[in-house]
């Protein structure tokens, strides 16, 4: 056997590389200065300069690309296209969104992280911690780290190395998940919960591409779709290996009966990283699920429609029906993102060319309006008895007449809701047509019937919360249980994803042009 | 003995690792399963490896042995600082979270 090195073209994956040096920069910022102040400032500077740099690498590769489709960067390994490309900025944005949430504050000066996460809650340590000033800043490398991992993961064409990158943007959240800095037994017990199962799931995705290899001798997605030809297409290994790889990534997409997790990890999770991680994890699974059905899988298409069939309407019916009668915010958009992540697989039906421009744009419009969303529950808080502010109100009784006390932010909230309703004027409505016109020319119209079936019922559950923001009043004597923050950060954050919501309603076609362009995959393989 | 009788053993073993990960209640036995799950892995990758004669299977089981290194490191994090809260690693105990 003798070894051959292999060819790198490493320019494409500058923006990777600025995100993923960036994250090794912040790590050393945590050890060499000591000033907890500084240190945030420093690292917040450092996260979103970098991935803004990083965006504008994308864009300039973007405009380079002319009518190439992008580059091979190691055969078989990575290929940086315009399909990557496109969710790579799409990353990026929701990376730049999520920053600016880390580092916002309350009007106390508080953080949404904890002061110190290895001490228990409640204890003598923590309260001298919190005296101390100390903070959490390795929240910024942590999403630096989880960003990259998710853009290596949108142009892996290797079923192996895809795995790694799956580990190295979970790894991180999984950390994030356990910092919350009110309720904090909630918080590391979704750490827990979203660690045991996120690694379950990477073990059965791992089992599945060691099985795919094993009745195919082929790892990289281009030589299995071809080698899969060649085999019987009811080889029980390779079947079981590929049912294994799609099962471990709907898992992280969230979509029934893999959704365990999502209720409790969006409930405990501090809500900044709740946002992110909702917006961007979906946004980076799905990627790799088009790159895998249509690169590796597609021969299979028939074999495994049942299960994107069982499981998209699974998702929509649990998401929808048990996100009606939930009482809690955050959980109640939890489920939502189930139901989303049904909606989602609707468009892989047929596995049609339309879908690779309607999922990059249903994710964008999903992504932006969960950004905006969970950043205005960050913004709802209880009122401590000393008159400070607690912890998020949560509760849906606790929102009556917040359209009150802040019309702003009961407005965007509203508009988030229609979005993710799919009322037209809102981003979500485009979103939705998109991806059910692509799952009608694959001939699926079953499907999309009760995908708009499932979308009529779950109107009910958003319109309830608007109702109660705007037409009903604050319960008698409980006019001082709920302050509204106002911090700047997140006003920044709320007012550009409530503006890119309405935008991408109204003049969808400007993006959705740019989408058509990206719904090409470059294949090396001859 | 031929290379398909270890991706057999390995199938024993991921069944093995999977019952613990959703039966057994105490987190640590959990993580347990979960790394003999990726264990059972690294055995199928192997024995392909040396079923195909050639080394790509067995440079993954590398990386996927680096990566379940770095996984038991945050895992074991996790757990530790929930038990320190607690006192217990019990799955059933905590039951703040319902629904």
């Amino acid at each position: 056997m003798n070894f051959v090195t292999p060819e790198i073209a490493w320019a494409p994956l500058t923006p990777i590389l600025i995100v993923l040096g960036a994250a090794a920069a912040a790590v050393l910022i945590e050890a060499f200065i000591k000033t907890p102040a500084t240190r945030r400032l420093v690292q917040l500077t450092v996260t979103i300069g970098a991935l803004a740099v990083a965006l504008g690498m994308v864009v300039v590769q973007w405009v380079g690309l002319g009518d190439s489709a992008g580059t091979v960067v190691m055969t078989g390994k990575i290929t940086v296209d315009a399909q990557s490309l496109a969710w790579q900025a799409m990353l990026l944005v929701f990376g730049i969104l999520a920053a600016l949430l880390f580092a916002a504050r309350t009007a106390d000066g508080e953080e949404s992280f904890t002061s110190l996460g290895s001490v228990p809650p409640g204890s003598t340590e923590e309260r001298l911690a919190r005296r101390a000033g100390l903070q959490v800043t390795e929240v910024y490398a942590l999403l630096l780290f989880a960003v990259g991992g998710m853009m290596l993961f949108t142009c892996i064409t290797d079923l192996i190395f895809l795995f790694v990158a799956l580990e190295l943007f979970s790894l991180p959240l999984y950390i994030m998940v356990a910092l919350a800095r009110r309720r904090r037994l909630l918080s590391q017990e979704a750490a827990l919960k979203y660690f045991l199962l996120g690694a379950f799931s990477s073990a059965i995705y791992l089992f599945g591409a060691a099985l795919v290899y094993g009745s195919t001798t082929q790892i990289d997605m281009e030589s299995i779709g071809i080698a899969i030809d060649f085999i019987p297409s009811n080889d029980a290994m390779l079947l079981a290996g590929a049912v294994m790889v799609v099962v471990g990534l709907m898992f992280k997409i969230g979509a029934v009966p893999f959704h365990s997790w999502v209720p409790d990890v969006y409930q405990g999770a501090p809500t900044p990283v709740t946002a992110f991680m909702g917006a961007a994890t979906k946004a980076a699974a799905t990627a790799a699920l088009v790159r895998v059905m249509y690169l590796a899988f597609y021969p299979l298409e028939w074999e495994l429609s049942w299960m994107f069939w069982a499981v998209a309407i699974a998702s929509m019916v649990v998401g929808t029906v048990v996100a009606l009668v939930q009482t809690d915010v955050k959980r109640m958009l939890a489920y939502s993102a189930v139901a989303h992540a049904g909606f989602i697989l609707v468009a892989f039906a047929g596995l049609t060319p339309e879908a690779l421009t309607a999922l990059p744009f249903y994710l964008l419009t999903y992504g932006l309006a969960t950004i905006g969303s969970f950043a205005v529950i960050s913004q709802v808080r209880e009122r401590a008895e000393d008159g400070g502010v607690a912890a998020e109100a949560v509760r849906l009784g606790q929102w009556a007449g917040l359209g009150r006390r802040s019309p702003l932010l009961a407005g965007a909230m509203a508009l988030f809701l229609l979005s993710f309703a799919g009322i037209p004027l809102t981003a979500g409505f485009i979103g939705k047509f998109e991806v059910f016109s692509a799952a009608v020319a694959g001939g699926a119209w079953p499907l999309v019937l009760i995908a708009v079936l499932a979308s009529a019922v779950a109107a009910f559950f958003y319109v309830r919360l608007i109702v109660l923001m705007f037409f009903t009043d604050v319960p008698e004597g409980a006019q001082d249980t709920v302050a509204v923050e106002n911090d700047l950060l997140t006003r920044i954050v709320i007012i550009v994803t409530a503006a890119a919501t309405v935008l991408l309603g109204i003049v969808p076609s400007g993006v959705l042009n740019v989408l058509q362009d990206a719904a090409v995959f470059l294949v090396s393989a001859g | 003995m031929t290379a398909m009788s270890f991706v057999y053993l390995a199938a024993i073993l991921f069944a093995i690792g999977a019952a613990a990960v959703l039966l057994r209640r105490n987190a640590i036995v959990a993580f347990m399963g979960v790394e003999l799950m990726l264990n059972a892995a690294n055995l199928v990758l192997v024995a392909f490896s040396r079923m195909y004669g050639e080394l790509d299977g067995q440079i993954m089981a590398f990386f996927v042995m680096v990566v379940a290194a770095a996984e038991v490191v945050v895992g074991l994090a996790i757990i530790i600082a929930l038990f320190r809260a607690r006192q217990t690693i019990s799955l059933d105990e905590p039951a703040e979270l319902k629904g």
